[in-house]
């Protein structure tokens, strides 16, 4: 039956079919709804890892135990994989594994645009890039085969715009696959020096036999037309390319590593000149140049952002656009919701002027005006790490207005860690961990801090104030962020304290909590003097009589009328 | 035929609901359909576009282009004018006259542009504007803002109203259909 599916939930939908039994995988835009609809499926076993290091280890140790497994994460989640990634290439697999990676042209939900086919060259691991909903589903079964094949994990490259379009996919059904059959064999799971030199000369040679057979694949495909042009493109740059350039011939490579030189050869001689259209970095181009074949790719092109349509017509002279401009308008950037509990701390932060190393979710907003308290960005966990080296590079009474940043998700997926470096090398800094009961950013899901498991299930909650203290901090306290009093003096304390602490920072999510508050609401006795305004929240704006607060966004968190100092904001009943 | 709907909103107005309600229907009509969305950090009260784009044939690329939507479909006066490029010459707009405040106005930095009217009719004179908050409201549910607008647009598309309503049973949550179903017919008896 034809389903309208999202690119995300036709991966699911393929690793359903597949006969996959377990997925081990760390949210993160665009990759996480892969592993939710994944969840919705009682067959396959789904779990939320900490981390992405954790979730693929996870995913190869069922592999080798014999189920078809998946672990599903965005580009810079492969990061923090990377060391699992590139050894499980030696080890190969027994049932079939793979990595789904979601690159991010036009950085919609990231901190950088790197691109992950850099890691299916470095670690030896073939890749697939699909180009629609259909070979979403498509290629996911496809790697399965190629994985038990071949012996080796597979990566399949996603991206934004693939992740998070919807068309139509012919959905079937579910193939069981048995778990295989599993036995000791040391020479090729434990990768000792000794073994390891053995394992990467088996590694050489599987790449070059799936170089050698993937120009016979029917995922690479070429569809010739006019043979002026050639193009060779993958995944959905290759709808732009059909879009832009329809008279052109293609070759639609679905494998993007290994290439298959032999019909890149056979294409660009049946060409008569050959352009390369790939989004970011040219990897494709680099590959087809070194084969000594002359073609046309960045420097036309570019390796910034997403491709499109329009951008192709214009490089290949295919078409005239025309628009009405906007003009200069302001900007909409994504806002604290109204009654998210991290405005309190921001508010204080930002009040008392301090360094905040910030790190990354919804909490990476208080950098924004107003509240503009965060001064860095760079990694999940780098918050706590770098209020570390900032303490070491400008000593002690730096560290008293130091304030380290970080999301309850955030912490345990790499916060832990930093902040065990700050106890043995003796770091004085004030951490704060903003625990609103959830995975914000990405779209709430749970964690091992929330109580539930991904199918939703109940699953124990670690205790943050034990654990914390557990790693070796003496100065441990929990405040309310919505009680402002309490928050200002808890903060000042601990930074003044030549010692290291950490404040919890506890008030769920607004999206997710459920409490019915009164609405608050400004009065006569408003005048006009601001201060409400410097908590950025989106439910009130100035008018020339004073402050309206919108009702119908107020969550009635009541911030505004602590900071108010005429008493003019009050509550309303509901 | 093909038919290319923008979507333009701020994050949290139900840009999504919107287009996946189009894409049922276009499916329920035997049409190829591919809808472009935004999850994520722009979720957050930022600027949301979504694409629709249906068609009698194959349809390639999931995004829409600049110069390209026959329709523009906003939930909001300022992203109306920002979207602006993606309409085709002589496309349509449907406009809620809501105005959301944008950080950066809010703050002071920057002033909610005055001129929006005249500044969208340089794109084209079809446009209709529409109060959908105040028919939301009568709906009896603000959030229902999407489905006044989709009302609203109904009223330029051959399908039934029948399909329009089946889609709204099957794409919104059980305990939100009635007050959907009465914000769309106030939108499309406008
Ligand atoms: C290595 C890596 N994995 C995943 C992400 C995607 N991501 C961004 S923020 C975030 C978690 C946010 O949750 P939390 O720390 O609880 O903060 P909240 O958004 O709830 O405020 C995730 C998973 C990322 N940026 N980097």
């Amino acid at each position: 039956m034809k389903k309208i599916m999202l690119g995300n939930e036709a991966f699911a939908q393929g690793a359903y079919e597949a006969g996959v039994g377990f997925i081990s995988s760390y949210p993160g835009t665009p990759s996480t709804e892969i592993s939710e609809y994944a969840a919705g499926f009682d067959e396959i076993d789904v779990q939320w890892a900490p981390n992405e290091k954790v979730a693929l280890e996870s995913a190869v140790g069922a592999s080798v135990a014999g189920m078809r497994s998946m672990s599903c994460m965005k580009h810079v989640g492969l990061n923090v994989a990377a060391d699992p990634l590139f050894t499980s290439s030696y080890i190969g697999v027994n049932a079939g594994l793979v990595v789904i990676v979601a690159d991010d042209p036009g950085c919609y939900s990231s901190q950088n645009e790197q691109d992950s086919r850099y890691y299916a060259m470095a670690a030896g691991i073939p890749m697939l890039e699909p180009s629609d909903s259909t070979e979403a589903r498509d290629f996911v079964i496809r790697a399965f085969e190629l994985s038990e094949k071949y012996d080796t994990p597979v990566i399949i490259r996603s991206n934004t715009r693939l992740g998070h379009s919807r068309g139509l996919v012919e959905a079937g059904t579910r193939k069981e696959v048995p778990l295989f059959e599993y036995k000791k064999e040391m020479a090729k799971r434990v990768m000792m020096p000794a073994m390891a030199v053995n394992a990467h000369k088996v590694l050489e040679k599987r790449i070059n036999t799936i170089k050698e057979d993937s120009s016979s694949f029917d995922i690479n495909r070429i569809e010739y037309a006019d043979r002026k042009i050639g193009i060779i493109t993958s995944g959905v740059a290759y709808q732009y390319v059909k879009e832009a350039v329809p008279d052109a011939s293609v070759l639609k490579l679905g494998m993007v590593y290994p290439l298959p030189e032999k019909l890149i050869r056979e294409f660009a001689s049946s060409v008569e000149k050959l352009y390369i259209v790939e989004e970011l970095e040219p990897i494709i181009e680099n590959a087809v140049k070194a084969m000594g074949i002359g073609a046309v790719g960045k420097e036309i092109l570019t390796i910034q952002g997403e491709y499109s349509t329009n951008l192709l017509k214009k490089a290949f002279g295919t078409g005239k656009v025309e628009f009405t401009g906007s003009g200069d308008i302001p900007q909409r950037p994504p806002i604290m919701c109204p009654g998210c509990p991290h405005r309190g701390v921001y508010y204080v932060l930002s009040k008392n002027r301090y360094t905040v190393t910030g790190d990354i979710g919804c909490y990476t907003l208080g950098a924004l005006a107003p509240l503009s308290s965060v001064d860095t960005c760079l990694c999940m966990g780098a918050s706590i790490s770098m209020a570390g080296g900032m303490e070491k590079a400008r000593g002690k009474e730096f560290a008293r207005k130091l304030v380290a940043v970080i999301g309850d998700s955030t912490f345990l997926h790499s916060g832990m860690t930093g902040l065990l470096n700050l106890v043995y090398n003796g770091s004085t800094a004030t951490v704060m961990i903003l625990d609103n009961s959830t995975t914000g950013m990405t779209g709430h899901q749970d964690n091992p801090a929330t109580g539930k498991d991904a199918k939703g299930n109940p699953a124990p909650a670690v205790d943050l104030e034990t654990l914390v203290r557990a790693i070796g901090v003496k100065r441990v306290r929990t405040v309310d962020p919505f009680d402002l009093e309490g928050m200002e003096k808890a903060v000042k304390e601990e930074t003044a304290k030549e010692e290291l602490s950490v404040i919890i920072s506890r008030h769920p999510c607004a999206l997710i909590d459920r409490t019915r508050k009164n609405k608050y609401a400004s009065s006569e006795k408003c005048r006009n003097c601001g201060m409400c305004m410097k908590l950025g929240c989106p439910a009130i704006t100035r008018t020339e009589k004073g402050v309206v607060i919108d009702q119908s966004m107020c969550q009635g968190c009541g911030l505004c009328s602590k900071v108010c100092p005429f008493g003019a904001i009050g509550e309303v009943e509901r | 035929m093909k038919t290319d709907i923008l979507i333009a909103g701020v994050g949290g107005q139900g840009t999504l609901l919107a287009s996946v309600l189009l894409g049922d229907i276009a499916i329920t009509e035997g049409k190829e359909v591919k809808l472009s969305e935004v999850h994520g950090m722009a979720q957050r009260g930022g600027s949301v576009v979504t694409h629709v784009r249906i068609s009698d044939g194959p349809i390639a690329s999931p995004v829409i282009d600049n110069g390209q939507a026959d329709i523009l479909l906003s939930f909001e006066m300022l992203e109306a004018l920002r979207s602006l490029p993606f309409l085709k010459k002589d496309g349509m707009i449907f406009v809620n006259e809501q105005k959301i405040m944008p950080m950066p106005v809010i703050t002071g930095a920057r002033s909610y542009p005055e001129d929006i009217r005249e500044r969208l009719e340089q794109g084209t004179k079809n446009i209709k504007y529409i109060d959908a908050a105040s028919l939301a409201r009568e709906a009896g549910n603000m959030r229902t803002i999407n489905t006044v607008m989709l009302g609203a647009l109904s009223g330029s598309m051959d399908t039934p109203v029948d399909t329009w309503l089946k889609a709204i049973e099957k794409c919104v949550k059980p305990a939100f259909v009635d007050v959907n179903k009465k914000a769309f017919m106030l939108g499309r008896n406008i």
